[in-house]
């Protein structure tokens, strides 16, 4: 008997294809919509800690102005000065190193070739707060960095730019008024957080970029990174009340610059990344419920046909679970290949996705489960309940159905 | 008058009352029928549109049930069955030939016959064999893959026949078989009915409005509003006779 209801439902399947296709299509849009977005919402978060766990564990941002981001306040928050890192380098405990970093964009030329990038002054501390490693050629030597000699070290995406394939050790770059020799290439870092590049980057000693470029001695921010052993939170104490000290800060006054731990940041754009995922999330929620209504609609649209035709399956001698059987058989065959089509749709397109947008892919058996279950339980309910209702009426009834 | 005695009627009606809907609206189709009829007959129910004709023939195949009234079939109480025994009364022993022909639509010929098969479990040889056997009797072998919309009235007709009698069937009731066709097909479609009833033992039992049609089985049953009018018999009259003859009832 079940033999003969699988075959008869799989018969109903091909004989309607497009009311098939049609309810198969809405279980596919909605699964695969819900699955896909939230997979790649997941990705983008995991991306972003990846992102700022590759700028180096324990690493603290120092910067003037009361807020990082957008909106900064910097009106009477003067930058720092040399001195203020070197005595945060003496007198607090725990750090690893101290990189000052003053930055300035410039154009780039070298050979036929120009190149915008964003130029920062700084030390080779800077490498090791930064997590970079060098590619080729070498780091500042200390009589770069004490003279301020126009040397540099550039990111993967600028010596393509510049260089093409070209090795560039050695090779000079124009940058306004003077010129500067390439000495090392930064190995690549690939996409950085919200997909900015991390490779276009162009690194010189901090007292060049200075003396040529801001034409100030001052230092507008500084990575600081930390022992393993350090408590973050009693060093950011330690070099806060150095630098209200140093910046002559009365006791009422608010502080005029942050130090702001990077997993301070990587947890706040996290949380938006998060608070993305769940508006997609929603949205996808939309699209699954409007392809159950799809599927409802198409169910309802052909109740009068499908009772007629219950009313002719009990009119020859079927009974009436027989019939329902049948019917079941058919949801639940149309719900699971849409279900499983519409999974097989999102994993084909989050991979894609991800790759493109080099972010990482991570399977979430839950949403696959959960939309899975939802889609195919609309299908079931919707194509079975009107059957059963149709299947309870005497035969002639279904047959004079209209 | 030859009815047969009660005891050995294959079908019998008694007071069997239809009421439609409830209240003022409510409408009495059928007011009481007594009706018996034996095995192997060949039973024409005729009258004016109305009249209760397609109530009857409802209540007769099981796929309605009477108001008030007893319905017994071999003896047996229908109007106390479950609905599952009654649909296992359709698949055993009854076969139906709608006035609306109730293919199922989009589904070849062959399907629509074998589909009485299915639910009795008989094998897909033996499935295929017998649709192809009954389709060929109604003089539908080669249609046997087309769809109901792929042919015309009379070849519905004949395939809603193919699938009533595909079962052997003790009874086989039609309910204006010819209504649909032409009267040369009409006449192919009697002949049928007749070569069923005498060489299959299959009884009969067929509403028609067509006196000439009519005049081929060997009882006439006249409804009049929901009553039993006239009920002659006409055993000694060959069935099939020329249709000059004409009908009696
Ligand atoms: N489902 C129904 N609901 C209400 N009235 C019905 C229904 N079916 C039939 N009738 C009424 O019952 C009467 C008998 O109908 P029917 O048996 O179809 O007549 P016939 O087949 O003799 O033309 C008619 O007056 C018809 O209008
Ligand atoms: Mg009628």
């Amino acid at each position: 008997m079940l033999i003969n209801a699988l075959l008869l439902a799989l018969r109903e399947i091909r004989r309607n294809l497009l009311r098939s296709f049609l309810t198969v299509l809405g279980i596919v849009i909605g699964v695969a919509a819900v699955i896909t977005m939230v997979t790649l919402g997941n990705g983008a978060t995991q991306m972003v800690s990846d992102q700022i766990s590759s700028l180096g564990s324990n690493l603290l941002v120092l910067r003037p102005g009361q807020r990082m981001g957008p909106g900064r306040d910097t009106a009477g928050s003067p930058n720092f000065k040399k001195s203020d890192l070197e005595a945060i380098r003496t007198q607090v405990n725990g750090l690893e190193v101290v990189a000052p970093v003053a930055g300035s964009s410039a154009t780039l030329v070298a050979g036929n070739n120009n190149w915008s990038a964003t130029i920062n002054g700084t030390t080779n501390d800077y490498l090791f707060a930064g997590n970079w490693k060098i590619g080729a050629g070498r780091e500042f030597q200390d009589d770069e960095e004490r003279a301020g000699k126009a040397v540099c070290i550039i990111g993967a995406t600028v010596r393509r730019e510049l260089f093409g394939s070209r090795n560039p050790l050695g090779d000079e770059i124009r940058v306004k008024t003077f010129s500067c020799q390439v000495v090392g290439l930064l190995a690549a870092k690939g996409q950085g957080a919200m997909g900015m590049d991390q490779d276009d980057i162009v690194l010189m000693p901090l007292a060049t970029v200075q003396r040529r470029l801001t034409g100030n001695p001052d230092v507008p921010t500084a990575l600081i990174s930390l022992k393993d052993n350090a408590e973050p939170a009693a060093v950011m104490a330690q070099i806060r009340s150095l630098l209200r000290e140093r910046r002559k800060l009365a006791e009422n006054e608010a502080d005029n610059f942050t130090v702001m731990d990077t997993k301070q940041i990587a947890e706040t754009l996290s949380g938006t990344i998060r608070t993305m995922t769940g508006l997609l999330g929603a949205v996808a929620a939309v699209s699954l419920l409007v392809g159950g209504i799809g599927i409802m609609n198409i169910m309802l649209v052909s109740v009068t046909e499908r009772t007629r035709e219950i009313g002719i399956r009990l009119a020859i001698g079927a009974l009436e679970h027989e019939v329902l059987l049948q019917f079941l058989i058919e949801a639940v065959v149309l719900s699971a290949f849409g279900g499983l089509v519409g999974m097989v749709l999102a994993f084909v397109a989050c991979f894609g996705l991800s790759s493109l947008l080099g972010m990482p892919f991570l399977f979430n058996p839950g949403i696959n489960l959960l939309a899975f279950g939802f889609s195919a339980a609309i299908g079931v309910i919707f194509g079975f309940v009107p059957a059963r209702r149709a299947a309870q009426l005497d035969p002639i009834v279904a047959l004079r159905h209209e | 008058m030859n009815a047969p005695a009660a005891s050995d009627a294959l079908i019998e009606l008694r007071g069997i009352t239809k009421t439609y809907g409830q209240g003022p609206a409510a409408f009495q189709a059928l007011r009481g029928i007594d009706l018996s009829i034996a095995a192997g007959e060949f039973v024409a129910v005729m009258g004016p549109s109305g009249s209760g004709k397609s109530t009857v023939m409802n209540i007769v195949g099981c796929l309605d049930t009477p108001t008030t009234g007893e319905y017994l079939f071999r003896g047996i109480h229908v109007e106390k069955l479950q609905r599952n025994q009654r649909a296992l009364l359709r698949r055993h022993s009854l076969g139906f030939v709608f006035q609306g022909f109730n293919l199922l639509a989009r589904t070849s010929a062959q399907e629509n016959v074998e589909l009485p098969l299915l639910y009795r479990g008989e094998e897909a040889a033996a499935r295929h064999a017998a649709a192809r056997a009954a389709l060929a009797q109604v003089g539908l072998a080669g249609w046997e893959s087309h769809t109901p919309a792929e042919l015309s009235g009379g070849q519905q007709q004949r395939v809603a026949i193919a699938r009533a009698i595909v079962t052997r069937p003790l009874v086989l009731l039609a309910d204006e078989p010819t209504g649909n066709l032409d009267s040369r097909r009409g006449h192919e479609i009697m002949d049928l009915l007749v070569q069923l009833n005498r060489e299959q033992g299959i009884t009969v039992v067929m509403v028609t409005h067509e006196a000439d049609m009519a005049a081929y089985a060997s009882r006439c049953v006249h409804f009049v509003d929901g009553l039993v009018d006239i009920d002659e018999s006409r055993a000694q009259r060959p069935a099939g006779v020329s249709r000059q003859e004409g009908p009696t009832c």
